[in-house]
């Protein structure tokens, strides 16, 4: 799905990143964790072409990022739904034309039943004609991973989406993240949630990747 | 671009889509702001297109009236002076080019000279010169040729074609008309630049909602075109609003048979009335043309 080759991603000529060699396969988890300012937010954009290494090579969907151009890359973010901590809406559309907004800006009607069953799924059926700003933490978290999931993409990106959500909320969300990677979908959540992994780890084959000294490494029993 | 691609585009653009209309925050005082650009330059803009238009029907009515006509103005002594009249009507008359000429009578030359002197003015006792009035046909003549003749015969007799008048009053004319058609390609300018730059200040205010359309995957093309779409429309309505109330405030200026002047003359004419109509459009195309430009640059901008 996305293959990291000798990825180096810097500011200002200082390395944030380097040499990161990486793959998420078709239908892995993966949690990506590592302290505040360590470069899980920069790895997820690097994963979704929202930025471009300085060297090396990222491969996303069988194309190069740096190659594509950026019609390609919004076709390429149609099947990455991407979730993060303080996900933004349309603050003008009631929160079920939030979730279909990358049906809609690809052409696509979203059918009644579908978007029912996905608002249910997330709990937000009773929230369909609410605003943004009404919103909780948590229900925007949810109304955000509906969105990433409406357009049945093939990899799930979620940077640090429980940092806002207590304990039960937080549960909730991983709940339904790892039912997605039951259906098949490639999931990565970046966190610094040492907990969550662990109750992750106990339900789904997750690998725990470790952001330190600018390199990606898989943890080990340490967690 | 091709014009057929343009076209196509331009269309796609002004058709409504409820659905990519609404990913745009709807208010904003960007919004106003384009329609009463739109509406004022429009405004403008018929104003300086009756300028145009009446500006060329003058040059027209003045090359006209003065093209095809010339005078000898005879100077002699009293007892002379019908001997000479009828000297050069000869030569006048067997001039080729020419197809009439008549001496102007007496009460013609008083009504001539009434606007300065008064209608009292003893025209038999002045030494003023008689006016021949010459009437070409469209073959035309060979001036310098006649006024070798008439030295011949009438050595009083001096030719004027007009020339002298018509060059300036033409080139007046004209460069009034080319006046209002620059003034209307300001107006076009200004209202280009206006839109753009409201148009770039709604992208820039809108930067979140693009971050977040860029996320979910949109293209850029949908995004300007979301944009293009609305201040088109927005210039398309002010526009035709400001090109109405222009036409309403030409009609009732007063009409130009009733002084006969320039400036009552200033307005639309039979199917006149029509061209104001082109600028509604036009003020379309402009915020369609600068709203694409402005987007297509904001969001390279805003990766």
């Amino acid at each position: 799905m996305i293959a990291f080759e000798g990825v180096s991603y810097g500011y200002d000529g200082s390395n944030l990143l380097a040499d990161i060699n990486l793959r998420l396969a078709a239908g892995s988890f993966h949690f990506l964790t590592g302290p505040s300012g360590a470069g899980k937010s920069t790895f997820l954009k690097l994963c979704y072409a929202e930025l471009l290494p300085n060297s090396g090579r990222v491969t996303i969907m069988d194309q190069i990022a740096a190659s594509m151009s950026r019609d390609d890359i919004a076709f390429a973010r149609r099947r990455i739904g991407v979730v993060h901590q303080d996900c933004q809406f349309l603050d003008h559309l009631p929160v079920d034309e939030n979730i279909t907004l990358p049906l809609t800006v690809s052409g696509q009607v979203a059918q009644p039943r579908d978007l029912r069953e996905l608002m249910d799924w997330v709990g937000l059926a009773p929230l369909a004609r609410a605003y943004p700003p009404q919103l909780s933490g948590g229900e925007r978290q949810r109304a955000a991973l509906a969105r990433a999931v409406i357009m049945g993409p093939d990899v799930i990106l979620a940077d640090e989406p429980t940092g806002n959500l207590d304990w039960d909320m937080s549960l909730r969300l991983l709940t339904l993240l790892m039912e997605l990677n039951r259906m098949g979908k490639t999931v990565l959540i970046a966190t610094h949630d040492m907990n969550l992994i662990r109750q992750a780890k106990s339900q789904v084959a997750a690998r725990v990747l470790r952001i330190s000294n600018k390199r990606i490494q898989l943890a080990g029993a340490d967690l | 671009m091709r014009p057929s691609q343009a076209i196509a585009s331009l269309r796609a653009s002004l058709t409504p889509d409820g659905s990519a209309d609404s990913i745009v925050p709807p208010s904003g005082h960007t919004a106003w702001l384009t329609t009463f650009t739109a509406g004022a330059m429009a405004f403008l803009a018929v104003f300086a297109l009756a300028l145009a238009l009446a500006s060329g029907r003058l040059a027209e009515r003045w090359s006209d009236a003065l093209e095809r006509t010339a005078t000898v103005r005879l100077s002699a002594p009293q007892d002379q002076i019908d001997l000479q009249i009828q000297a050069v009507l000869n030569v006048l008359q067997t001039t080729p080019g020419i197809a009439s000429a008549r001496a102007l009578t007496a009460d013609e030359q008083r009504a001539l000279l009434a606007p300065w002197f008064g209608p009292d003015l003893p025209v038999d006792t002045l030494p003023l010169p008689r006016l021949i009035e010459i009437n070409e046909d469209t073959s035309g003549y060979d001036s310098e040729g006649l006024r070798q003749r008439l030295a011949a015969e009438a050595p009083g007799a001096v030719l004027d074609d007009h020339t002298r008048w018509r060059k300036p009053l033409a080139v007046a004319a004209q460069r009034l008309r080319l006046l209002g058609f620059l003034s209307i390609a300001l107006i076009t300018g200004a209202t280009a630049a206006m839109i753009t730059l409201a148009a770039s200040a709604a992208l820039a205010a809108n930067a979140g909602v693009i971050k977040v359309l860029r996320l979910v995957g949109a293209r850029d093309g949908y995004i300007a075109a979301a944009f293009v779409r609305r201040f088109t429309l927005r210039a398309l309505a002010g526009a035709l609003a400001g090109t109405l109330a222009g036409m309403i405030a030409v009609s009732i200026l007063p009409a130009a048979d009733e002084a006969g002047g320039f400036l009552t003359g200033l307005g639309f004419q039979g199917w006149g009335w029509m061209t104001p109509l082109i600028l509604p459009p036009l003020a379309g195309v402009v915020a369609y043309f600068a709203t694409r430009a402005a987007a297509i640059r904001k969001l390279k901008e805003l990766t």
